[in-house]
């Protein structure tokens, strides 16, 4: 089964963003970077696919960025995929179709059965990668999959829904997105460390196309100003009870 | 002057609120264009045309009823396809979706399908000079992105809740669409809807959420979220990540970086300590209520009100007292 899993280089979220003098970007100064939490969950989908399969076939990982994405590309070799490309680019563009065309330009004749992307990139918060690339190469697609079972050539996935879920089912090839709650990723092994750098990494320039959507600024938004503790026990229910009826009015 | 085509969310054979959000928002956009008209696409089995008066109530000139079997389940291949079709005319300048996981999985395919451009999750918008330019949150909220979009037809995702669902009457007036394909040739099939996680209300449905959180200690302690939330009558139950994960409530109940971003009216977390993660999905809520018997947790710094306390003790006084306060009002 020949896999293709594409991942983000994103910032760790823990710290407070601030934005550049001109407003047009994130401050990257201090910022610290890993794989989007939910590449990892696609990652992890991918080598227990193969692993499932005999561990016949390829867990390709495919990333748009700077060279500094080397490293993500190499954390997921590190786990147990085979081979890494990087499409390279200074930033990636802020038009999602943009992102989705440079991957799909690389996929396009790849031969994968399943191609698998996280549900959303945490930085961005896009989420509309995956079912772009899929319309490109017109291949099936399901997002926001959380369960998960691959058998010849169908699958069967179960997709979250807001309070619900679907259960779908589609034929291979397919792009798949993943969601939080399918599977825990692996931690690199030392000696998956030491494999990884000889793991093949590919760089090839990133072809984007025309884009429609632009970044006209960055800013943070209000911060919510503390409120108030009106008690220690039940004691303080009526004083809630008041404030929700009158001041906030949303009981 | 732009017409604005809308894509109406069912699920189940009903309409959601977030239908009534975005003919809303998709009126303010003709208006703003210069008084365009407001198309709303309805689709489902035969007999969905029958919810197609709340839609002019909200504001769609026209109801585009696509009836079929094959959209009894969402079918994201057809509807992308017909939706594609029908905005390639030139007809439309804009097109809006609600940023849920069905407009989240649907516009982009329809986009990539027109080589048309997308804002994503916007919690606002307004036209200038032919643009639409859109707030999109992101790095978990802590950044808001102003996106411009050029070009027709422009796709757009409304975040629920950021547009609260307003009456603006407009004679019903329907009109039969055709898919553009046939329905059941679709190879991505949904077999199976299951509605409903622990909650009784949809999450981004409901204007009151009771969270609950770790401080909740076991899976059959969330009754004391359930009976708060029936007490409100109104109110959805969800969790936080460190939940979801010991399998005490299903993960379609979870708030946050990995799980769904919610804004209702009133958020009351319970035993919920406040991890970044689980604040960047309920930090836009309008009052946020919170319980926890540790007085620095970084909920506090975010919550209206707070109760330092044993959520044991006052939960159930809490739910008594909701329910008397809903007696009299």
């Amino acid at each position: 089964m020949k896999i293709a899993v594409c991942i983000k280089r994103v910032p760790v979220m823990e710290v407070k963003f601030a934005i550049t003098a001109d407003g047009s970007r994130v401050d990257e100064t201090g910022l610290k970077y890993d794989v989007n939490d939910f590449d990892l969950w696609a990652i992890e989908a991918g080598l227990q696919l193969k692993e499932k399969n005999g561990n016949v076939g390829e867990v390709v990982v495919i990333t748009l960025g700077t060279d500094a994405a080397q490293e993500q590309i190499r954390k997921a070799l590190a786990m147990g995929a085979d081979r890494g490309v990087l499409l390279q680019a200074d930033r990636a563009p802020a038009d999602g179709l943009a992102v989705a065309r440079a991957l799909a330009a690389e996929l396009k004749d790849g031969g994968y059965d399943l191609i698998l992307c996280g549900r959303i990139a945490i930085d961005s918060m896009n989420q509309m990668t995956g079912p772009m690339i899929a319309e490109l190469l017109d291949v099936p697609c399901v997002t926001n999959v959380f369960r998960l079972e691959v058998a010849g050539a169908t699958g069967r996935a179960e997709r979250v829904l807001e309070g619900g879920s679907e259960v779908v089912e589609f034929p291979l090839p397919a792009l798949l997105t993943i969601d939080d709650g399918l599977n825990k990723e692996r931690l690199p092994s030392l000696k998956g460390i030491m494999a990884a750098k000889k793991k093949p990494l590919d760089v090839r320039p990133a072809q984007f196309g025309d884009a429609h959507v632009v970044v006209a600024k960055m800013s943070l938004p209000a911060e919510r100003a503390a409120g108030r503790i009106l008690g220690d026990s039940a004691a303080a229910v009526p004083e809630l009870i008041r404030l929700l009826q009158t001041e906030a009015k949303v009981l | 002057m732009a017409n604005v085509l809308v894509v109406a969310e069912v699920r189940g054979g009903e309409l959601r609120k977030v239908a009534l959000e975005a003919v809303t928002a998709a009126r303010v956009l003709a208006d703003q264009s210069g008084g365009g008209s407001v198309h709303a696409v309805l689709a489902g089995a035969p007999g969905i045309a029958a919810k197609a008066g709340a839609l002019a109530l909200h504001g769609a000139d026209s109801v585009l009823v696509l009836e079929h079997a094959g959209f009894a389940m969402y079918n994201p291949e057809a509807l992308a396809t017909t939706i594609a079709q029908r905005l390639s005319g030139g007809a439309y300048g804009y097109a809006l979706f609600s940023a849920t996981s069905h407009g989240r999985d649907l516009s982009p395919r329809v986009a990539a399908k027109l080589g048309a451009g997308l804002v994503p999750d916007v919690t606002g918008f307004r036209v200038e000079g032919g643009a639409v330019v859109g707030e999109h949150p992101q790095n978990n909220g802590k950044v808001v992105a102003t996106l411009s979009l050029s070009g027709a037809p422009a796709l757009i995702q409304v975040r629920p809740a950021a547009f609260q669902p307003a009456e603006n009457a407009k004679p019903l007036v329907t009109e039969s669409m055709a898919s553009a394909v046939d329905p059941d040739a679709s190879r991505v099939k949904t077999v199976e809807l299951k509605q409903g996680g622990g909650g009784k209300i949809d999450l981004n449905d409901a204007p009151v959420i009771v969270a609950g959180g770790r401080g909740l200690k076991a899976a059959e302690n969330f009754k004391l979220c359930e009976d708060l939330a029936d007490a409100f009558g109104n109110a959805a139950v969800g969790a936080t990540r460190a939940v979801t994960d010991e399998g005490w409530r299903p993960h379609t109940d979870q708030i946050g970086q990995t799980g769904r971003n919610v804004s209702p009216n009133l958020y009351i977390g319970v035993g919920i300590s406040g991890a970044i993660q689980h604040l960047a999905g309920m930090r836009t809520s309008k009052t946020i209520v919170a319980i926890n018997k540790d007085k620095d947790a970084p909920i506090f710094k975010i919550a209206d009100y707070g109760i330092v306390g044993d959520a044991f003790e006052i939960m159930p006084a809490l739910t008594a007292a909701v329910k008397a306060a809903r007696a009299q009002g």
